[in-house]
């Protein structure tokens, strides 16, 4: 669990990016951060691993005050994918996804057979392995940005629209893997996206926020569109037609999603020893 | 053309091949001059520019920047010539003051692409890095310096091959190397010395661009040649 | 060279590093020699432009060119001035001519790269806006093309500009180097003053040059912003020959 307490983040210049935030972001869910730009949903998703220090309050990540833990081994902890995915351009795929295992000196042997499997589980074809960033299409180069967070296995991941630098139909292809991708690990994911319908096809729980950094509404996705918090929120639902359509595309999702699961029943995977062994050390 | 033909000829002069003023030893002096103040300017323009454009934050960093580039620049007009003259008149000459002027000139451009190379790596790919939890040696050393190699190489070329020229003109004022067959040449004006040393110092210069052609290859990732 | 290794310097015998009634004697000299520099660097600067503007735009048109001409001139540009003076005297004797052609050489080898890097960095979305509009491929590129790549070519213009005035200096081991001339008079004469005349004239002229260079390119692009000229300045350090993956391979 994730915790914000009071959080502000002021600039020098005088900029509020975040104002006196509570926020409590649940354990294995997947957590919406969404509003228009300057709202500071990216700096609020930045302050968790420490990117940015916040002004004043506290955050927690399990209870634990961030500010105790030194930003590099924090950050080895916590997935991060942006963007544009950030892939180091100089290294092969398989070397980019273990670049966290081997800043924690594990076994390379290891690391890239962990890079392998990861590889198959985001939908790579391991043949790409020895290729290089630039040789991907956009949605290979972000599964690479997904498979790279998940390498160490980190209990929390970090994602700054990670899916908003490709097309409508590969985002929508890696939103649902996305999804099935969660249903298995249960990791805490924290995901900032300017995008409403993303946010309410992928969020347990979903954080509006509005230009000078305060929350609006914290809510699941049918209680924000049953009760918008404000007429902020409402305007950016679209209005009435915008919620009308939103709840229509979440009941098409939903439908599909039960589709998957009739189709191909999900093996009970026990969670990766790993994982709980991170969760431990922190 | 016949005075090319004499240069060729003076090659198989089996006086060409021995003693203080052989090509053996001339090139070896030339070599030694040239390997010495690549060698002194690299140990300070490298890690100098490199560090100068990880820091970059802040107005300091970025008054730096500026005046790195800026120097770069305006060191271009400095005559090569005039510098050694005046720093072996001002000077008792030995190889210290002949040295100094080769190195003042080199280092601009090591230290402005290492600096440019690292400043201009895509911030995203920083995000990430940091991201990940890699500390700021970290960036520099597996992210920023291998993304900034092809520049950092570039500038490492300029400086061999200014310094190569440079200490072939420093001949004029009493260096040692290639440049003694061109300058001995040119007062006793034979000719064939002359080209024959300058045919030399060609032959090295390509050498150099050979030499950093394949370090290229060798060193800069794949991933960034096909991109650039 | 015995007298460069004698420890008579200028400084040793109370000698002033700088005699200001020399430059009065000498003003005629002094003259004749930047005359002679101006025209050995700026000559081979203006013929370089206008052989690298075809070459360039050529290159940026059919790809497959760039390489090998870049592989070229980047091997040119690595030759030491000196040994080029010296082999070209066997063909053109100590004249100016021999100077002027590796000058000009040079000038090649960071401007044909300059000119695609500008052709470059005209957007793709202005060029089909262009031709949308009707314009042919010639009108496009003087009315929209050039003036979109003249600040890149105006950095390379800019450097070469700045290089030569320096490297003309060298000539004088051949007998013509403008104000390289004071260098070897200097130095045969063990004396400072005309050394550090031409030293100062040879930055003053290429600082003055530099400053007309840009000047010409603001007027050339009215419209661009006066931010753009750090953009320009940072490219323009760059704009030493690429290093072309093939090149002496």
């Amino acid at each position: 669990m994730i915790t914000f307490t009071g959080v502000t983040k002021r600039y020098p210049d005088g900029t509020v990016a975040v104002h006196d935030l509570d926020l409590e972001i649940a354990a294995g869910r997947i957590t919406v951060l969404v509003g228009p730009s300057g709202c500071g949903k990216t700096t609020t998703l930045r302050m968790v691993n420490r990117m940015i220090d916040p002004t004043s309050g506290t955050i927690t990540v399990d209870g634990r005050d961030i500010r105790e833990v030194d930003p590099p081994r924090l950050r080895r902890g916590i997935g991060y994918v942006i963007q544009q995915a950030g892939l180091f351009p100089h290294r092969t795929i398989i070397d980019n996804i273990a670049t966290v295992p081997y800043l924690l000196h594990q076994d390379k042997k290891q690391a890239r057979t962990r890079a392998l499997e990861l590889m198959e589980r985001v939908g790579l074809d391991t043949a790409l392995a020895k290729r290089y960033p630039a040789q991907l299409s956009g949605g290979q180069q972000q599964r690479v940005g997904v498979a790279r967070a998940l390498a160490a296995d980190p209990p929390v991941m970090l994602m700054d629209e990670p899916f908003s630098a490709v097309d409508p139909i590969v985002r929508g292809q890696l939103q649902d893997e996305f999804l099935r991708l969660q249903s298995e690990l249960e990791k805490t994911i924290v995901f900032v996206t300017h995008d409403i319908d993303e946010a309410v096809k992928l969020g347990h729980r979903i954080a509006v926020f509005q230009v000078g950094g305060v929350l609006a509404q914290y809510a699941t996705p049918d209680e924000l569109l049953a009760n918008p918090a404000n007429d902020f929120v409402r305007d950016f639902l679209g209005g009435d037609r915008g919620i009308r359509r939103l709840r229509f595309v979440q009941e098409l999702d939903a439908e599909a999603a039960a589709e998957r699961r009739a189709a191909v029943p999900e093996p009970a995977e026990p969670p990766p020893g790993g994982e709980a062994a991170a969760a431990g050390e922190r | 053309m016949n005075a090319i033909l004499d240069a060729i000829r003076w090659f198989f002069h089996g006086e060409q091949w021995h003693g203080t003023d052989g090509i053996p030893h001339r090139l070896s002096e030339h070599l030694w001059y040239s390997g010495l103040a690549f060698a002194i300017t690299v140990a300070i323009a490298l890690p100098l520019g490199l560090l100068l454009g990880h820091v970059r934050r802040g107005r300091a960093a970025s008054f730096f920047g500026f005046s790195v580039i800026a120097s770069a620049n305006g060191a271009r007009a400095l005559p090569t010539l005039g510098l050694l003259i005046l720093a072996v008149l001002v000077t008792s000459s030995s190889l210290v003051p002949t040295l100094i002027p080769l190195i003042v000139l080199a280092i601009p451009p090591v230290l402005v692409n290492a600096y440019t190379g690292v400043q201009q790596v895509e911030p995203g790919l920083r995000d990430a890095a940091e991201g990940m939890g890699m500390t700021g040696t970290q960036v520099l050393w597996r992210v920023e310096a291998p993304v900034a190699l092809p520049l950092v190489l570039l500038g490492l070329r300029t400086a061999a091959i200014q310094i190569v020229s440079t200490a072939t003109i420093a001949a004029y004022v009493g260096l040692g190397g290639l440049g003694r067959f061109i300058v001995d040449g040119l007062k006793r004006q034979e000719y064939s010395s002359t080209a024959g040393g300058a045919i030399l110092v060609i032959l090295l210069a390509f050498l150099i661009q050979f030499v950093f052609a394949l370090l290229r290859r060798v060193a800069v990732s794949p991933g960034l040649r096909r991109t650039s | 060279m015995s007298a460069a290794l004698s420890p008579v310097a200028a400084g040793d015998n109370g000698e002033p590093l700088i005699r200001w009634d020399w430059i009065g004697h000498n003003s005629d000299i002094i003259t004749q020699a930047l005359n002679d520099h101006l025209v050995l660097s700026i000559v081979p600067v203006v013929l370089g432009l206008v052989i690298s503007l075809p070459i360039g735009l050529l290159c940026a048109r059919y790809r497959w060119l760039y390489a090998p001409v870049v592989g070229l001139t980047s091997v040119l540009y690595a030759i030491p001035a000196i040994a080029l003076f010296v082999v070209l005297v066997a063909f053109t004797g100590l004249t100016r001519t021999t100077v002027m052609i590796p000058l000009t050489l040079y000038t090649l080898s960071v401007l044909v790269p300059a000119v695609v890097d500008g052709m470059d960095s005209v957007p793709e979305h202005v060029r089909q806006a262009a031709t949308a509009m009707g314009f042919g491929t010639l009108r496009r590129l003087v009315q929209v093309e050039l003036p979109i790549a003249v600040p890149v070519v105006m950095a390379g213009l800019r450097v070469a500009t700045v290089s030569n005035i320096s490297l003309v200096s060298v000539g004088a081991l051949i007998g013509v180097g403008g104000l390289g001339q004071l260098f070897t008079d200097g130095f045969n004469r063990d004396f400072t003053t005309p050394i550090i005349v031409g030293i100062a004239l040879i930055i003053a002229l290429a600082i003055a040059a530099d400053v007309v260079l840009l000047v010409v390119q603001r007027l050339l692009t009215p419209w661009a912003r006066a931010g753009s000229s750090r953009r320009a300045a940072r490219r323009a350090v760059r704009a030493e020959p690429a290093m072309p993956e093939e090149a002496a391979l």
